[in-house]
């Protein structure tokens, strides 16, 4: 997507307010501050990326947002309404899908049984009702669908299993995990920490493809570089706080990495960015 | 993560580029009772050549027969290996199971049927026992089986004085060894009774989310958890499930001996893993089917009644059963290092 576009979709995609938003979220684990009140908004269609050095609460953040920890203060809201997730299932419930650092995938199972893993379809009537069939043949064909309306190319066989299947391939089956069943944010925990130049571009077009779907996607990276090519607004923790949130277009990735560090600092008025 | 050097794109995954080697891996790897298959044709073969009585229908029912409470037992013991546990009490649990069943119908008056259905309960009870200890206290499968394992047997002693009951031969409980006749081959209603289980939980594997989950849960526990799997209900399900197999495999045991002996049950706890492993499902969990199961209870007792017929040393037998358990894991250990 290039500039301008980005740039004449984001008014449009603001005005229907924030799919999720946070406000003052504290967490803290004993004597030590994980998260000190920090904010977070989220758009439909716009890529949030949250960099930040070991230990500025990254991870807490996350895992406040998407269900695997009860922040001790503040509010998180989904589409406007208030929300407290007891469990990440709670938080899928809600439409936030989550991919974590450590895949989540069985490996042995194929592509199709893997994207609706925990959300299988039963055949109607009596076979789904009495001996709780699955429907394969729907979950197939919906599968297939899916992965065609999200322009996934290297995914050939949806009945492959997923070991079978490369890192980047795999990766790219959680990832496309998050995109299905109606869901409105995913949250992606350094999905191209582990591979090659070419499997991280397969990847991070599919980042942008759940972007044209209209999700709002959170993601986390340390690596600058793919940060820069796909995020549209960028969220600077430091020190369990929010140090700022800049956009690619007027920051450089040295005014990041400043920012990150402690070296420069710039006020954090989110207002202005849009 | 040792995938990361495969190719990027599955246009390089073409068949054409691998050696025999990797062919016969993938296809062993896509059907996991195949290789199973095959050492059952082959050895009944190799022993319908060696002795003229082995492939009469009389030495083939009888053979079925006498694998048909090992081939029970598998059932259960196959569930819990594809959760990546393993069950050593499981032929204790089926021993106790038919000491309750004997005992409240030929000690206590209970009729047959319900004193069925109580050890039936029984034996669930057992996997329950197992499945709380694994999934609540998160204890490891093999210290829970190897500690309820002697506390099955100390139950079961106890519980029997040591002594053997003998039922009278109408007795409800000695159904299952009795005869139906198919033309000439007879077969038990025991044999028939592990048949239907292995049907039932065939399909509950591969048709339900249930089997789904079960296998993704075997297969990588933390990957199951975070995909939205209750995984500690999916572990408590398979002991609740070899529990009910316990119980069927006891009522069948009755009809194998005629009652029930506090002794009998030594010997199940091994001869059911190796049924599953031979069957080729791996202890690592997640791969294998149930039907493997029976092939590999199959196949062991090929072997035993194979050899006995040939008039080979019954020691050979056990030395025959050791060495297709090593085979079947180094073969499993293979095809699981396939590659992209």
């Amino acid at each position: 997507m290039s500039q301008t576009e980005a740039q004449e979709r984001s008014p449009a995609a603001h005005d229907t307010g924030p799919v999720l938003e946070a406000e003052g979220l504290v967490k803290l684990f004993g004597r030590v501050v994980g998260l000190r009140g920090v904010d977070v908004r989220l758009f439909p269609g716009e890529v949030l990326a949250v960099i930040g050095d070991n230990g500025a609460g990254k991870s807490t953040l996350i895992k406040c947002l998407s269900g695997a920890m009860t922040p001790d203060r503040g509010t998180i809201r989904v589409d406007g309404r208030e929300v407290r997730f007891g469990s990440t299932q709670e938080a899928r419930a809600a439409g936030i899908e989550t991919v974590y650092q450590t895949l989540a995938v069985a490996p042995a199972l194929d592509i199709a049984s893997n994207l609706f893993l925990a959300r299988e379809i039963r055949r109607p009537g009596f076979l789904g009702s009495a001996l709780r069939m699955l429907d394969k043949k729907a979950m197939r064909d919906q599968a297939e669908q899916h992965i065609k309306d999200l322009g996934i190319s290297t995914l050939q066989n949806i009945n492959q299993s997923v070991e079978t299947l490369s890192g980047g391939q795999r990766q790219v089956v959680a990832v496309a995990r998050t995109g299905a069943f109606g869901s409105k944010v995913a949250i992606l925990d350094e999905p191209t920490a582990a591979l090659g130049v070419r499997e991280t571009g397969q990847v991070l077009r599919l980042v942008q493809d759940l972007r044209e779907k209209g999700l709002g996607v959170i993601l986390i990276s340390h690596n600058m570089p793919n940060v820069f090519e796909v995020a549209d607004r960028i969220h600077v923790q430091r020190l369990g706080g929010r140090a700022a949130v800049i956009s690619p277009q007027t920051h450089s990735m040295q005014d990041a990495v400043a920012i990150m560090t402690g070296a420069a600092e710039v006020p954090d008025d989110e207002q202005s960015l849009r | 993560m040792s995938e990361q050097t495969a190719p990027a794109s599955a246009e390089e995954l073409v068949p054409s580029r691998h050696s025999p080697a990797q062919r016969v891996q993938h296809l062993l790897h896509r059907n996991p009772a195949l290789s199973p298959l095959i050492v059952l044709v082959v050895a009944v073969l190799v022993f319908g050549v060696v002795s003229e009585n082995f492939l009469r229908p009389q030495s083939l029912s009888l053979l079925v027969q006498q694998m048909a409470v090992v081939g029970a037992l598998a059932v259960g013991q196959t569930v819990i290996v594809l959760t990546a546990g393993i069950d050593l009490s499981i032929g204790m649990a089926m021993v106790l199971s038919s000491l309750v069943m004997v005992k409240l119908n030929f000690d206590h008056g209970v009729p047959g049927p319900l004193a069925l259905l109580i050890g039936i309960a029984a034996g669930i009870l057992t996997g329950v026992v197992n499945g709380v200890l694994v999934t609540r206290i998160n204890l490891p499968p093999f210290i829970v089986t190897l500690g309820t394992f002697s506390i099955f047997t100390a139950v079961a002693l106890l519980y029997a004085a040591g002594q053997t009951t003998a039922l009278p031969d109408d007795s409800f409980l000695l159904w299952t060894g009795e005869t139906i006749r198919i033309g000439s081959v007879g077969i038990t209603w025991g044999v028939l009774l592990m048949l239907v289980l292995y049907a039932g939980v065939g399909f509950a594997l591969r048709n339900t989310a249930w089997g789904r989950h079960l296998y993704a849960t075997g297969d990588d526990r933390d990957a199951a958890e975070l995909a939205g799997i209750r995984t500690k209900r999916v572990l408590l399900s398979a002991y609740v499930v070899a529990g009910v197999t316990v119980g069927v495999a006891a009522w069948i045991l009755c009809g194998r001996v005629g009652g029930a002996d506090p002794n009998a049950g030594l010997n199940y706890n091994l001869m059911s893993i190796t049924a599953v492993v031979i069957g080729g499902t791996s202890l690592f969990g997640g791969r294998g089917l149930v039907i493997g199961s029976l092939l590999g209870a199959l196949i062991v007792q090929v072997f035993n009644s194979g050899l006995a017929l040939a008039g080979v040393d019954p020691n050979y037998q056990v030395l025959a059963t050791g060495i297709l358990v090593i085979l079947a894991v180094a073969v499993d250990q293979w095809i699981r290092r396939v590659k992209a």
